[in-house]
């Protein structure tokens, strides 16, 4: 749920990074604030587990500047990953508005890539949402490892499996280094600001 | 759906939050909505993370709700956090929005319960009085 504060000109919005356990969500995250500046964004909060697994989120501000006179803040999160954290993925998708969906390019995540969408559109659908009402870019990460032995997903295979039924954009990227990071932050930023703006019409006009 | 307050409804949330709880002793509030939005902010502390405060609140509250619904509570009557100098007590406005208090010893935690739920009364109604822009449920 965006918030709007008229009182000072901005809109706040919450954008959600989604994807199987160890896809890279937290090295996004990790990435946009280390390389920002700190004007822009705020300090950064993890709550993991000793073995830096995402326990419940990450969470990160970010004010990105201003939109038809009113300053734009957007606060990223992350969920965990793993199977069994179901209750605290849907906790921390409550208000959403809007989605990274972040897929593991490598061959043996598969089927965890095509299970964690899965589970988003039936927890988007338990908050009463659609996924294809949902502002929602897809993220092809590790595409580093291209270059090494191990084996990855072709970008068409990723395509086939993740977003024939959505026809959303996607990205590819390499976190840890960067590549497509703010490719994808930039496109779900824009789309979740269009998306809010819509959704409250002339409203922010009084 | 969005929640929009005009400069009027966060005039008027300031002065019922000073008039009733900072006036009572708190040295801060901070009120979010459940998806960790930071709605406003007032006291006396310099607050640097406040964004982040806001955020962790409504997520510590939302798993203490699960908690709840899990050994067969609706909900917890209080939530409480005691510090070294520092106290935090969460109260719930309405069913989507969050009041966090910060206070110290020198205020009893019965005061600032007392002074919040006359606060939430004259919150409500603020919301109540935009049904159908707001998504406000008592």
């Amino acid at each position: 749920m965006a918030f709007i504060d008229l009182s000072k000109n901005e809109i706040q919005a919450k954008i959600v990074y989604y994807g199987p356990g160890r896809c890279g969500k937290t090295t996004n995250l990790l990435y946009v604030h280390e390389s920002m500046s700190k004007q822009v964004c705020g300090k950064m909060v993890t709550i993991d587990t000793k073995g830096d697994r995402t326990l419940f989120f990450d969470f990160l501000p970010l004010n990105i500047g201003k939109v038809m006179n009113m300053t734009i803040r957007i606060q990223l999160y992350t969920v965990p990953g793993q199977v069994m954290y179901n209750a605290t993925r849907k906790l921390v998708l409550r208000g959403v508005d809007g989605i990274v969906f972040v897929a593991d390019s490598l061959k043996v995540q598969k089927n965890k890539n095509v299970e964690s969408l899965q589970n988003l559109i039936e927890n988007l659908n338990d908050e009463g949402l659609a996924v294809s009402q949902m502002p929602l870019v897809l993220q092809y990460n590790k595409r580093d490892l291209m270059d090494s032995n191990i084996p990855l997903l072709p970008v068409a295979e990723l395509e086939s499996d993740l977003n024939s039924g959505l026809r959303v954009p996607f990205f590819e990227a390499s976190a840890t280094v960067g590549n497509g990071v703010y490719e994808t932050l930039r496109e779900i930023c824009k789309r979740t600001v269009k998306s809010v703006i819509r959704k409250v019409g002339g409203q922010i006009t009084c | 759906m969005s929640l929009i307050l005009t400069k009027n409804e966060i005039g008027r949330l300031e002065e019922i939050i000073s008039d009733n709880i900072l006036d009572s002793g708190a040295e801060h509030v901070v009120l979010t909505d459940l998806s960790g939005n930071l709605i406003m902010e007032r006291g006396s502390l310099e607050m640097e993370d406040i964004f982040s405060l806001a955020a962790v609140s409504a997520a510590n509250f939302a798993a203490t709700a699960e908690i709840a619904r899990l050994i067969g509570e609706e909900d917890f009557a209080l939530l409480f956090h005691k510090g070294g100098r520092r106290n935090v007590y969460f109260s719930r406005l309405g069913k989507d929005f969050l009041i966090i208090t910060l206070f110290n010893d020198n205020v009893s935690l019965g005061l600032i319960r007392l002074k919040i739920g006359s606060a939430i009364q004259q919150m409500a109604t603020i919301f109540e009085d935009r049904k159908g822009a707001g998504p406000w449920r008592s």
